[in-house]
């Protein structure tokens, strides 16, 4: 799975954030949309596309998409 | 003087989801007060460890994975005639809607509303259930009065429980046999995900309870005791809310 690949699913949960601003490097905490209703929706995206589980606290700690992604490798 | 209208002595009882939390502390309670108990769960070790807390003597345990029919079976036939029934073995799954699939739908609903239900069929079926006898399924106040974010399967499976207590209520009342739900806001067990939450979003929802905890697993317990006693002979098809004033506001 490339990384182009996880931005989209990652991407897709969010509804009104514009594609342009998922990037590797994007501090997803950082954009308006971020909440903890799609923090949880990234929980389980993580679980049930990338077989990735991670505690909650874990989590925290990840700041961008890239290295989201590279817990997932 | 020894006056104690919640007194148990003389039951029998069986209490599933006695290995953990909720389960453990009522069977532990229940034995203080006399009763006579068999308790269940799948864990073997752990359930020795509530065996070994129990108060008074001739407890029996059976671990057993209540959603597999032959483990099912094996309980059923190990059990004597009861007196009650608390069903409180659950699970909990925190998941969005969009990633939930029909498996995780079966999953938590085979564990919190089949199972038991299926147990006290086949108990009534094989009439292993006493005249004025007293049944409580542990529900939640998840799915009858409010939810959380992922939770949609859990409420649906407790506000499933909510509705069959209402109508055994009325189908086992003829054969005196009462039957009741507890609904528990949030208690402090091992049922909270800590995949899914942290410590401060714990804390920070601590502050939603008028009461400003969660609950202690005995303060169901004590709830248990009364409505499996006779002062509640009269008490069928209600559903005793404890939860710290969460859904008052
Ligand atoms: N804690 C809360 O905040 C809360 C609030 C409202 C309602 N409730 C309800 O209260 C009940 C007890 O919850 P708890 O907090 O005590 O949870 P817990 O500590 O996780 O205990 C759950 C119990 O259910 C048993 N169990 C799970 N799956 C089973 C299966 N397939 N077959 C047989 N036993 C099984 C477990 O057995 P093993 O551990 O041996 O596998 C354990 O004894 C549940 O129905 C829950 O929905 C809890």
């Amino acid at each position: 799975m490339s990384i182009t690949n996880f931005i989209k699913d990652f991407s897709e949960n969010f509804e009104e954030t514009d594609e342009s601003l998922f990037l590797p490097n994007t501090k997803f905490r950082e954009l308006d949309e971020w909440d903890s209703l799609t923090g949880l929706a990234v929980l389980n995206m993580l679980k049930v596309k990338y077989y990735k589980l991670i505690t909650a606290e874990e989590f925290l700690k990840i700041s961008t998409i890239e290295e989201l992604y590279n817990c997932t490798i | 003087m020894s006056y104690n209208p919640f007194t148990l002595s003389g039951k029998v009882i069986l209490v599933t989801g006695a290995s953990s939390g909720i389960g453990k502390s009522i069977s532990i309670e229940l034995s203080k007060m006399g009763a006579q108990l068999i308790i269940s769960g799948r864990n073997e070790a752990r359930l020795i460890e509530t065996m070994n807390s129990l108060q008074g003597i001739n407890h029996t345990f059976v671990s057993a994975d209540l959603t597999i029919e032959s483990e099912l079976k094996i309980l059923i036939d190990q059990l004597p005639q009861l007196d009650g029934l608390v069903l409180s073995a659950g699970i909990v799954k925190t998941m969005l809607f969009q990633y939930i699939t029909l498996q995780d739908i079966k999953e938590v609903m085979d564990v919190n509303f089949f199972s038991p239900v299926i147990l006290i069929n086949m108990l009534v079926k094989l009439k292993k259930i006493n005249k004025g006898a007293s049944i409580i399924f542990i529900s939640s106040i998840s799915g009858n009065l409010c939810t959380w974010a992922g939770n949609s399967i859990y409420s649906a499976s407790k506000a499933a429980i909510n509705g069959i207590a209402k109508g055994l209520a009325l189908d086992l009342a003829k054969k005196s046999i009462r039957v009741n739900t507890i609904m528990p806001g949030m208690i402090e067990s091992d049922i909270l995900d800590n995949n899914i939450i942290t410590k401060e979003q714990i804390l920070e929802d601590v502050k939603n309870y008028p009461l400003k905890r969660y609950g202690k697993t005995d303060e169901i317990a004590y709830a248990a005791i009364y409505l499996l006693s006779d002062t509640t002979r009269w008490v069928t098809g209600t559903n005793l809310l404890i939860d710290g004033g969460y859904t008052l506001t």
